[in-house]
């Protein structure tokens, strides 16, 4: 095979690896979409928040350690011991938890039958607030996460492709982040097991009567409000799953909200209503934009991935406003 | 007692027909403008013109313009910082190419710039709606201020990648550049918004505006009895850039002096102007000042507070503002839909009856 072939598909393996990236996000938009037809914002600053605490618990900080310290004037930081990776996972998720249900308290109950958009614009409030929040509870300062991963490139993986280029040439082999693979494994890992839960368990089957007729499954007795927990509940857990695979790729700070901002794009690509959809267009966004910036991008100067995957998505909607899996929008007086 | 209509009687269609038709609100208007014009430029000093009056100006500009998409039209838009950064290098690049043209015009024309380059992103808008148009609208905002980032004919070559505002004046005063008299400053943004303001509120209820508020109530039943939706939306479109660009223009060249698209045009501008109409109250004039003011005054205060008279650290006070300003959103949402300028009606109201309860 030829160089150029050979880089071209190595740039498609890392646009699905981070394609794969996407999409954890985007799942977790896709639930609360479904189950509440809320379009929840706030689902980046979610895993921020997630990331942020499971950091926080592992290094053992002591939560708001700078109000503490600027009310009563003294210097604590740390705890001074360290949790084990799945214990601070658990109390992430708890925390993620205990959000679900602070959040239907104090938000959702009261904004029932509102129009989506003011709920969209309840979920940006609910992002700005996170932000704050989190960065009070824990600090602002760049945090590296380590759960133990492996991380850099697979010398295995590059010694295999260097014997698939033509002998003598200049070619080194791929490079495919390990991180990445585990993350896309954890992605594979986390669909089935949500699918699993909503096809066979009686919580699951709930959630998907609710997502299909709000007053339906009303009236066959399935509570609205635990749904909703339930729903936000996932979507902390998918959060912290994505927050905790960026977080591991590239540090835990306020720009891993802006990278869940990619995922709008890929759920419009995909439909806000499909799950499947939701890692399709993942894939297409990630292998999409690392396409475009290594073959135009160096023609315009780079940083394409910036707006690609806005303005593919806004090109894609003026021909199918639905999305690829997405339902028919169907419009009545 | 003084606020009421009874024995103010209209005798010609254009006094019935008035904006203000409470005897009490048309002078406290005039005395409002009389008190902007006249009384503050006397008085006002550099740090109160840097930091509140010029940023509520420029800022309630572009919250009537994307009070003319949402408000009125009902069209979610995040790209309001892109289109200010639009705004902003027309101005730069007018205001380099011709030297001799005044600075208003430079705005203006600024303004009409960015009303093309708005009118294009909205051409989608017939086809996607809602929150679908919201995210479209980022595409504008992260397109827009990567183009201004990358693409050197914008900054005129220059070897940091900034935009600097050289000295323009108007009636042999410098309004923008290095050297400004504070009252120049605040009375060129001033005379804009009232100008504007003016206009908007004339647009909103002539036909253009009630065409606006069909396409927002509901879009299929405003083109079944004949209002032509590519062609209002993309009005609203064009007139909101046109606003949300003088802003832009005169935030660069007046409020900023320097600008680096990445910082002054950011997402999180385009947030905050939307912040301001939703705590203002869409769709309403009123609430776009009211807005402009709370989202402008509050980190002042809070820094003023926290920082200067509790001395606690600065970081900590920027977190309490964006606790404090996501937490307001969501309870103006729950609580008051429609803003501070539903609150000001409501009391408006109360005002007409008082001091009888029915």
């Amino acid at each position: 095979m030829g160089v150029g072939l050979l880089n071209t598909i190595e740039v498609i393996l890392n646009g699905l690896m981070t394609g794969v990236m996407y999409s954890l996000v985007a799942l977790g938009f896709v639930l609360i979409f479904k189950a509440s037809g809320i379009f929840n914002y706030a689902q980046g600053v979610m895993s921020l928040f997630a990331a942020l605490t499971l950091v926080g618990f592992q290094s053992g900080q002591i939560p708001f350690a700078e109000l503490i310290n600027a009310v009563f004037g003294t210097d604590v930081h740390h705890f001074g011991f360290t949790m084990p990776a799945i214990l601070a996972t658990l109390c992430a998720l708890a925390v993620m938890v205990l959000f679900a249900i602070i959040v239907e308290r104090l938000i959702l109950k009261h904004l029932v039958n509102q129009e989506p958009i003011i709920l969209f614009m309840a979920t940006i409030g609910l992002a700005y607030f996170l932000e704050g929040f989190g960065d009070m509870m824990w600090g602002s300062d760049i945090k590296t996460m380590d759960l133990g991963l492996p991380q850099g490139g697979s010398f295995w993986f590059e010694d295999v492709t260097k014997t698939w280029a033509a002998e003598g040439s200049d070619y080194w082999g791929m490079y495919v982040d390990v991180l990445d693979v585990i993350a896309a494994s954890v992605a594979i890992c986390l669909v089935i097991a949500l699918t699993l839960f909503s096809q066979y368990t009686k919580t699951g089957r709930a959630l998907r009567a609710v997502a299909d007729d709000h007053q339906a499954a009303l009236s066959v007795g399935i509570s609205l409000r635990y749904i909703w927990v339930v729903t936000w509940a996932i979507a902390g857990l998918v959060a912290l799953v994505a927050g905790s695979m960026w977080g591991a790729k590239s540090g835990v700070q306020f720009s891993l909200s802006l990278i869940a901002l990619k995922a709008l794009p890929v759920l419009m690509l995909g439909g806000f209503t499909s799950i499947p959809g939701a890692i399709v267009g993942g894939m297409m966004i990630g292998v999409g934009e690392k396409l475009f910036e290594f073959y135009v991008g160096p023609m315009v100067g780079g940083a394409t991935e910036n707006w690609f995957a806005y303005v593919l998505a806004l090109v894609f909607l003026v021909f199918r406003p639905q999305g690829l899996f997405g339902d028919k929008i169907i419009e009545r007086v | 007692m003084l606020y009421r209509e009874a024995g103010d009687f209209k005798t010609t269609y254009a006094d019935d027909a008035q904006t203000f038709p409470i005897a009490f609100d048309r002078w406290r208007y005039y005395a409002i403008l009389i008190v902007a014009a006249v009384i503050i430029p006397l008085v006002i000093d550099s740090y109160w013109a840097k930091s509140i009056m010029v940023p509520f100006l420029v800022f309630s500009i572009a919250a009537m313009g994307l009070n003319i998409l949402t408000g009125y039209c009902g069209q979610v838009s995040l790209g309001t910082g892109g289109f200010m950064a639009v705004g902003a290098y027309a101005s730069y690049k007018l205001m380099t190419a011709f030297p001799e043209l005044n600075i208003f015009f430079v705005v203006l024309l600024s303004g009409g710039v960015t009303a093309l380059v708005g009118a294009a992103f909205g051409l989608p808008s017939l086809r996607i709606k809602g929150f679908y148009l919201a995210v479209a609208t980022l595409a504008a905002q992260f397109f827009l201020v990567w183009l201004f980032n990358k693409v050197p004919w914008f900054f005129n070559y220059s070897a940091t990648g900034q935009i600097t505002a050289p000295e323009r004046t108007v009636f042999g005063i410098a309004v923008t550049g290095p050297s400004v008299p504070a009252y120049a400053s605040y009375l060129f943004c001033l005379a804009f918004v009232v100008l504007l303001a003016w206009l908007m509120r004339n647009l909103t209820r002539g036909k253009v505006g009630r065409q606006w508020m069909a396409i927002r109530d509901m879009d299929i039943a405003a083109e079944i009895i004949g209002v032509h939706p590519l062609k209002t939306k993309l009005i609203a479109f064009a007139v909101s850039s046109f606003y949300v660009g003088v802003a832009g223009a005169l935030f660069f060249s007046v409020y900023l002096g320097a600008a680096e698209p990445t910082e002054a045009f950011g997402i999180q501008q385009s947030f905050l102007v939307l912040f301001m109409i939703i705590i203002g109250g869409l769709g309403s004039i009123f609430g776009c000042f009211a807005g402009a003011a709370f989202m402008i005054m509050l980190p002042v205060l809070l820094k003023n507070v926290m920082a200067g008279a509790l001395g606690w650290d600065t970081t900590l006070a920027t977190h309490f503002e964006f606790i404090i300003v996501g937490g307001l959103i969501i309870v103006f949402l729950i609580l008051e839909p429609h803003g501070l300028a539903q609150l000001a009606r409501l009391m408006k109201e109360k005002l007409r009856l008082w001091p009888f309860p029915h």
